[in-house]
């Protein structure tokens, strides 16, 4: 009996121990990574014995396929999950039971962990743990500079109407010579993080590719799969009903941000390729992309800023909701800002509004690689590994009878 | 006449886990009103539906998450034969065939179906999977009822009712007096009351109390109340008060709602001993699914009311895995030690045992040809030697699900009293499951009662309460 009560000890502390109070919302640098990794640890065992949640994402069936979650094991499905909610509303061990379990919070600290932890260069990964504030820096660093560069080069902010020509105001190669570089060593410095997630995530494997896992996983990219709840209805936001909201959101979202991305796209080529410069017409296809990618970026942004507000407190980390809503809000000024432009190109105040628009962008691009622009990326690779080991066969074979 | 202020709700639905959300659903639906009492707070509401995953379901066609076809008659055939004849087949064919049709009414109060899970292929013909298990099913009935009208009420445990010669009139919660024109009563078994499991499994030759040793697997809050006050009332009452389903789960699992996640499922895969390091039944005597609840007895049986499944390397990963690791040594002798079982003792019967095993061909997914000879009891399937680094060891203990006594009922769940139906009280779910599951357990049989009978009870209650209503108007 003696032996039993220290096992029935031994499991109240496996249960209890390594939990954060749901809501208490410590921040993330107060939680060393190897107690986040725990935490899913625990709770991955959990529901590998329950697995009541498969059907939700392909978070609990790549679970299914491991009985140990080694740190890159944590660090994949960290990645997997959407942070949609779902499986914490339908989890009879969720707090208040004694097992306290909650794996889209669990999983949220473990992937803000792996954001800066894989972040290249090694120590620009400190700038996640205060991303709010590394946003609202770079905001303001992106619009002096470009204000100073507008007093410096024409004398005042205001000048006579020019019809719309950016260039007067800042010559088409200064910009090209700033941008292009900040731009580049962005993607640089984001492609470098998820290599090194990737190498850790599929050790010593060279994985077969095959073209049914990719054309999977850009398809679940695209679609946002893993925010439909499994069955189409969506996933909880305020409470544990379903609603497809936020993945319509992040559609508009996403769909607006490569619109505007075609924008510029279409621009370049015009300028390089055929000798067309700016300013566009408006219904050139340039400012037509832009204008309708913009309006997305504007009601995406703003819709899921509201969800965001809204969200069950139990949800993810409330520790990174600064990151979350930093983000959210430079892209809603990047497309607020773009589209004033465009409103104010012909006005005397085109200068203005062209170093406001510009600084948002810059700051857009400086803060890629160390904030939430990065999740994107890490959720895609960590799809793109599900779908390459869900085509293998289960190493774990359990419960075949 | 209708009264603005204060008004005698039509159906009373008192409790709060799925048999009594589909009754209030129901009863909503023809046009009642509608309150339900869930006696727990509204975290823990649902009671054990909380805990289940499917639904067994007639089907003469492949459907969604359903394959090939499990026709009525085989169905009734497995339920006769779990309970050993303990039923009532016009019932039973009644829960039967509104499984074949339910589904639709379910995914309309939105209820979602996946697949049948991993490691449970063997259920994936007769059983529906909830997608999310019974939570989410319970969170979906009961956004459905308030978005409705019916009125939920959390932290309104019912202590008796108020009958008239074998109507209903009343439940009083407290000291409030709640009337209503029909209710349906649908609170659960007593598991989770200790006195009465203490009284129900009473005392073993060696002066133990058995029923202290138990976990409760489900929720905190089926005391068995309301079965109690039906029983001293007179009401017609069915299935043995003494029996409980009972399997082996971990013996470190928590006092109630330690739920699925804390079964040991390697039992067949080795051998278990009880306290003295013996061995006490034979582990491998059928498939586990069908064997599983079983061993809750067994073990309750053993002396302490523990067990100790054995394993070695060779059975990892051909079983779920368990929630809590098991203790682990390289050598016998280590592992006895960490389970704090006599050392030589439990040498002497592993090596008994190895010494017995006669070896073919090992399959775990027929009942192979791997046994024992000479061994006593024996082990006549998936018999191999523990003999390979490291041995695992987990203890059980007992753990109940739900009882089988319940109140005896007709094809409209009503009440009876002294073989009479009530027209205005009726009954769902685990207080009338007996007349279906006298004995015995199938998976998915619970919620096949639950929601059948919930839905009749609703239909059965609204319309005596609407009919009373109507010739209360016209008086």
């Amino acid at each position: 009996m003696q032996q039993l009560e220290i096992l029935a000890r031994e499991a109240a502390e496996l249960a209890e121990g390594r939990v954060v109070p749901a809501g208490s919302a410590l921040p993330v640098e107060r939680q060393s990574g190897a107690e986040s990794e725990a935490e899913v640890d625990r709770i991955m065992k959990i529901c590998n014995a329950c697995r009541y949640c498969e059907g939700f994402c392909a978070v609990f069936p790549a679970m299914t396929r491991r009985l140990e979650f080694g740190k890159a094991d944590i660090h994949y499905l960290a990645n997997l999950c959407h942070n949609c909610g779902a499986c914490l509303h339908a989890c009879q061990y969720a707090p208040p039971h004694e097992f306290a379990v909650n794996v889209p919070q669990a999983m949220a600290k473990v992937r803000a962990r792996t954001y800066s932890d894989y972040a290249w260069p090694s120590g620009f990964g400190a700038l996640y743990r205060n991303n709010g504030l590394t946003v609202a820096l770079a905001l303001a660093a992106g619009i002096a500079l470009f204000l100073v560069l507008a007093l410096v080069m024409q004398g005042g902010l205001f000048h006579a109407p020019v019809a719309g020509d950016f260039y007067s105001v800042f010559p088409h190669n200064l910009l090209v010579s700033m941008f292009a570089p900040v731009f580049l060593i962005a993607v640089l410095a984001l492609g470098i993080g998820v290599a090194r997630f990737w190498r850790e995530v599929s050790p010593g494997t060279v994985d077969v590719l095959s073209g049914a896992a990719v054309a999977e996983t850009t398809q679940d990219v695209l679609r946002l799969k893993y925010l439909d709840g499994g069955h189409g209805g969506g996933c909880p936001n305020a409470d544990d009903a379903n609603t497809l909201l936020r993945r319509r959101f992040h559609h508009l979202t996403f769909y607006g941000f490569m619109l505007c991305f075609a924008a510029t796209s279409v621009a370049t080529l015009y300028h390089y390729v055929f000798g067309w410069e700016a300013p566009y017409d408006l219904s050139s296809l340039p400012v037509v992309l832009g204008t309708v990618g913009g309006i997305g970026l504007l009601i995406g942004p703003a819709g899921l800023f509201w969800l965001n507000l809204k969200r069950h407190p139990e949800h993810g980390d409330a520790a990174q909701k600064p990151m979350d809503r930093g983000f959210i809000a430079l892209l809603f000024l990047t497309s607020l800002t773009g589209l004033a432009l465009l409103a104010g190109r012909d006005s005397g105040a085109m200068g203005l509004l062209l170093a406001i628009h510009l600084g948002v962008v810059m700051a857009l691009f400086l803060t890629m690689p160390y904030g939430k622009f990065g999740h994107g990326f890490y959720r895609s690779a960590a799809l793109l590994k599900w779908a390459i080991e869900k085509r293998r066969p289960n190493p774990v074979g359990v419960g075949s009878e | 006449m209708k009264h603005e202020a204060n008004r005698t709700v039509d159906v009373l639905v008192i409790g709060g886990g799925n048999a009594a959300l589909c009754a209030a659903l129901v009863a909503r639906e023809a046009g009642a009103s509608v309150l339900l009492l869930e006696a727990a707070p509204r975290a823990w509401r649902g009671g054990n539906s909380s805990h289940t995953r499917n639904l067994r379901c007639m089907h003469d066609a492949p459907q969604d998450v359903l394959t090939e076809v499990y026709p009525e008659e085989e169905f009734w055939q497995d339920l006769k034969k779990v309970t050993g004849g303990i039923t009532d087949e016009k019932l039973a064919r009644l829960a039967i065939r509104e499984s074949s049709t339910c589904r639709d009414w379910m995914r309309k109060h939105g209820v979602h179906f996946q697949p049948s899970l991993s490691g449970t292929l063997h259920l994936s013909r007769t059983n529906a999977f909830f997608m999310g298990g019974g939570k989410a099913l319970v969170n979906a009935y009961y956004r459905s009822a308030e978005a409705l009208g019916v009125r939920i009420r959390y932290d309104a445990p019912v202590d008796r009712l108020e009958l008239d010669n074998g109507t209903f009139c009343a439940a009083w919660v407290g000291t409030e007096r709640i009337a209503a024109r029909a209710c349906v009563m649908a609170s659960g078994g007593f598991e989770s009351n200790r006195e009465w499991l203490r009284e129900a499994w009473g005392q073993n030759a060696d002066g133990e109390w058995p029923a202290d040793n138990f976990a409760i697997r489900g929720t905190r809050f089926n005391r068995g109340v309301l079965l109690k006050f039906m029983m001293e009332a007179g009401a017609d009452m069915v299935g043995d008060p003494s029996q409980s389903h009972c399997v082996a789960v971990d013996a470190r699992a928590p006092l109630y709602d330690g739920g699925i996640c804390t079964r040991i499922d390697c039992v067949s895969l080795g051998i278990v001993v009880n306290r003295h390091a013996q061995r006490f039944y034979d582990e491998g005597e059928d498939f586990w699914p069908k064997r599983y609840a079983i061993w809750g007895r067994l073990v309750a049986q053993q002396p302490g009311q523990v067990g100790y499944s054995i394993i070695d390397a060779k059975a990892s990963g051909r079983f779920m895995p368990p929630v809590f690791p098991g203790a682990q040594a390289d050598t016998l002798e280590g592992l006895a030690r960490q389970l704090g079982l006599d050392e030589a003792a439990f040498v002497r019967t592993v090596r008994d045992y190895n010494a017995a095993c006669r070896v073919g061909r090992f399959d775990h997914t027929v009942l192979d040809d791997c046994h024992t000879e000479g061994l006593a009891p024996a082990k006549t399937h998936w018999a191999l030697p523990i003999d390979t680094p490291p041995f695992r060891g987990y203890a059980l203990k007992p753990g109940i699900t739900f009882t089988y006594l319940g109140l005896k009922v007709n094809e409209r769940s009503a009440v009876h009293f002294g073989g009479r139906p009530s027209h205005n009280l009726f009954v769902a779910g685990e207080m009338m499951a007996g007349n279906v599951l006298g004995k015995g357990y199938t998976a998915g049989v619970g919620m096949t009662i639950g929601t059948a009978f919930g839905r009749l009870a609703g239909a059965h209650a609204a319309a005596a309460a609407l009919q009373q209503g109507v010739e209360h108007a016209a008086a």
